[in-house]
């Protein structure tokens, strides 16, 4: 099913439909990106659902997801092709005498020699896709310069073949944790989105949607904790991927409220570092009414 | 502004260019990508507009919030112009003397404030004026708020002397209060204009708007994101800038394919690409009496530096130098980290005044050997020397075996070199910093990535 959202509205009915629940801003900004061609650059928090927003959107628009995962280091040959080189060798070696240099050259710099990275995929697809190019901010300033042909003109250029421009116009997705600065060239060239962690109501209706079998009183308690957690000065806030998990692990354990005990035990599904711990069991734990007595 | 009517497109224009004037830069692309979108949105939802504009204009959480507080003052005074200039003035909202009870619309003032998430704080505002700001306005937009608040009786905290039933008691959320203070000061403004028939001044957005809201300068988390930035700086940047190195590995692979196009003979050699170098990192770091306030700051900023730097050295000192590098790498809790500091680092000395000369000789006879030209060495102090000799030619010494050498001064600029500060002896061998808040903390690590001039 291939959907075209009229309306920010529609596209926010659309995410809804497959499961992600978007806010105002953000079903806008997406309906921008589809309509305008435009990349988007979408910064937060680690965990508020960034990737997830590209999936949604590839379900929503029914196109294949192409992802490419940037990491420090990552260069050309692991993001855009490469140069099948040992089909090259053996092309050149099954090669008889005969044949001439110059059909041998024309023939190994050809389409089913190069191998396709997940960009020249996503710019080759015959039909349109949606790119996720994940946590850009882990990568080195020269891979993001390499990005901009990419992202103004949708197009790469191959020294051996010459220009390839898109066939179809992808939906491109950028996400950033916002650990490092990025350039202006490319911010310039992006649509921007801040998801930040979502407020109560919103986070409560995203735990239902993806554990509709809790007891609405102990969803509402668990939204509660996690947003008290939040504020605490912690060194990595529980996100809403571990706001669900943690409602998922509760369910699991047929858990019928959050008291201290069930608290102290589940508590690290939430908080991932022993001094978070110890500040969360100190500062939340107590506020909880203290386990019943059975 | 002046001309009166300007078209809608003039508008937005003049928008970017207010926004221009603030700081953030809008470049003239994303001006067009902002009129593309709003042909797309329907405009006519304030919330739409705003955030098409903020999602083709600015592009991080700062230009965000500048974004929304030039939104909120360049269209506020655009209406209140073409209002003056087509005459329109709103309708008072008068009492009658005794219809009203003002303890009644306290309560309900309230309630509205407590239970609603968005309710039409701009109603209840110019209610309260109407019934509590009368007339006598001190001029002051923001001390006739404080007044308006407090004769309302709002407050966060909770009020338990106040009657059961009373929706003050348990407290105003500190959200919604701060946000029905903004529709009365916008109320109280709007008054002003109209009485006075014109426009005030366009007042500069000050550093006060621009912080962010938050805790005082020793802010953990904060001083955490800017290290670990700092670590990605020395780590990445700058490669262009050092030349090539003098030897590098050939990789066998990327030069086989790319002598397929000599015909398999390897002409052009690929070398490896060089990884980024591990810094190397010697902090030494002040503690004595002169720096107390400062000493948070900078124990907070070591702490932060061992969470990133796996090389690193980290000394504290006062009148003598001692080696913290293991307290560090077995606390990984801050607070206990800087209790045992305290506790047992051995620095404690009879007088408590910090004496460089010696610290610089004792950390040359411990660390002259490991120094070497990819090291950095930060020095956080006040350069207070208590008349003591500075031995800026041991400091020389120093630097001259590292390869950079930043000091990071807890002092405003202006106290720098009177009374017993020798900065400027130290200066002139190393780059000296003004650091004692996280956004000066953030001016460093900019500083570290330019090219440097030698």
């Amino acid at each position: 099913m291939a959907n075209e959202p009229t309306s920010a509205q529609e596209m926010a009915d659309g995410l809804r439909a497959v499961g992600y629940l978007a806010d105002g801003p953000t079903a806008l900004v997406s309906f921008l990106a589809t309509k305008l061609g435009k990349p988007v650059l979408v910064e937060g928090p680690a965990g508020v659902g960034k990737t997830e927003l590209a999936k949604a959107l590839a379900k929503y628009l029914g196109r294949e997801l192409v992802r490419l995962q940037c990491y420090e280091g990552l260069d050309e040959a692991k993001a855009l092709y490469e140069w099948n080189y040992r089909k090259q060798l053996l092309r050149i070696q099954a090669e008889s005498d005969g044949a001439g240099w110059d059909s041998v050259q024309d023939d190994i710099f050809g389409e089913q020699f190069l191998l396709e990275r997940p960009l020249l995929t996503a710019i080759a697809a015959s039909e349109p896709v949606v790119l996720l190019i994940d946590e850009i901010d882990k990568t080195d300033q020269e891979f993001e310069a390499m990005l901009l042909e990419l992202l103004s003109d949708f197009q790469i250029t191959i020294p051996e073949l010459g220009r390839i421009e898109a066939r179809t116009h992808p939906v491109v997705l950028l996400t950033s944790n916002n650990s490092r600065e990025l350039t202006e060239a490319l911010k310039r060239r992006c649509l921007y989105l801040w998801l930040d962690y979502p407020d109560f109501e919103h986070e409560l209706e995203i735990v239902r949607v993806h554990c509709p079998e809790l007891p609405e009183t102990i969803t509402r308690k668990l939204v509660e904790v996690v947003q008290m957690v939040r504020e605490l000065d912690l060194k990595k806030p529980p996100s809403i991927a571990e706001s669900i998990d943690w409602a998922r692990a509760l369910l699991l354990l047929g858990a019928d409220d959050i008291d201290q005990a069930v608290f102290r035990e589940t508590m690290s599904v939430i908080v991932k570092h022993r001094t978070d711990l110890d500040t969360v069991a100190e500062r939340v734990g107590v506020r909880l009414e203290p386990a019943q007595a059975v | 502004m002046t001309s009166g009517h300007v078209d809608f497109d003039g508008q937005i224009v003049a928008f970017a260019e207010d926004l221009r004037t603030e700081g953030v830069s809008v470049g003239t692309s994303e001006l067009l990508d902002a009129f593309s979108a709003l042909e797309l949105v329907d405009w006519g939802a304030l919330g739409d507009f705003r955030e098409t504009l903020a999602a083709t204009i600015a592009k991080s959480p700062e230009d965000r919030r500048l974004f929304a507080l030039v939104f909120d003052r360049f269209f506020f005074r655009a209406t209140e112009l073409e209002a003056l200039r087509l005459e329109v003035a709103e309708p008072q909202t008068r009492f009658g003397d005794g219809e009203l009870d003002l303890d009644e619309l306290r309560r309900q003032i309230a309630r509205a404030l407590r239970d609603s998430t968005d309710g039409d704080l701009r109603d209840l505002a110019r209610l309260a004026i109407a019934a509590f700001g009368k007339g006598h306005g001190s001029g002051v937009l923001g001390v006739d708020v404080q007044r308006i608040r407090r004769a309302l009786g709002l407050r966060s905290e909770r009020q338990p002397e106040l009657p059961e039933d009373d929706p003050r008691r348990e407290g105003i959320p500190r959200e919604q209060l701060r946000r029905f203070e903004q529709a009365l000061r916008r109320e109280l403004e709007r008054a002003q204009i109209e009485r006075n028939q014109a426009l005030p001044p366009k007042r500069a957005l000050t550093d006060l708007d621009r912080s962010l809201p938050g805790g005082p300068v020793q802010d953990l988390a904060a001083v955490h994101r800017v290290v670990a930035q700092l670590r990605r700086r020395l780590a990445s940047g700058g490669h262009e800038l050092r030349g090539h190195s003098r030897h590098a590995h050939v990789d066998v692979r990327a030069t086989m394919r790319a002598s397929l196009q000599t015909g398999g003979v390897p002409i052009t050699l690929k070398y490896r690409p060089r990884r980024p170098r591990r810094p190397e990192l010697f902090v030494l770091c002040d503690v004595s009496t002169s720096v107390t306030s400062a000493s948070t700051f900078f124990l907070s900023i070591l702490h932060a530096l061992h969470d990133v730097f796996r090389k690193q050295r980290s000394f504290v000192f006062i009148e003598r130098i001692s080696e913290v590098t293991d307290v560090f790498q077995r606390e990984r809790d801050f607070r206990a980290a800087a209790a045992a500091i305290s506790r047992d680092a051995g620095v404690a000395d009879i007088s408590g005044y910090t004496d460089y000369g010696r610290v610089w000789s004792e950390f040359l006879a411990e660390i002259e050997d490991e120094l070497h030209p990819r090291a950095t060495v930060i020095v956080l102090g006040d350069a207070r020397t208590n008349g003591r000799p500075p031995r800026e030619d041991l400091f020389a010494a120093i630097t001259a075996k590292a390869g950079r050498t930043f000091w990071l001064n807890p002092e405003p600029k202006l106290y720098w070199n009177y009374g017993d500060s020798v900065i400027s002896a130290y200066a002139q061998y190393c780059e000296a910093f003004e650091c004692w808040r996280t956004d000066q903390l953030e001016d460093f690590v900019r500083a570290l990535t330019r090219p440097r001039v030698s």
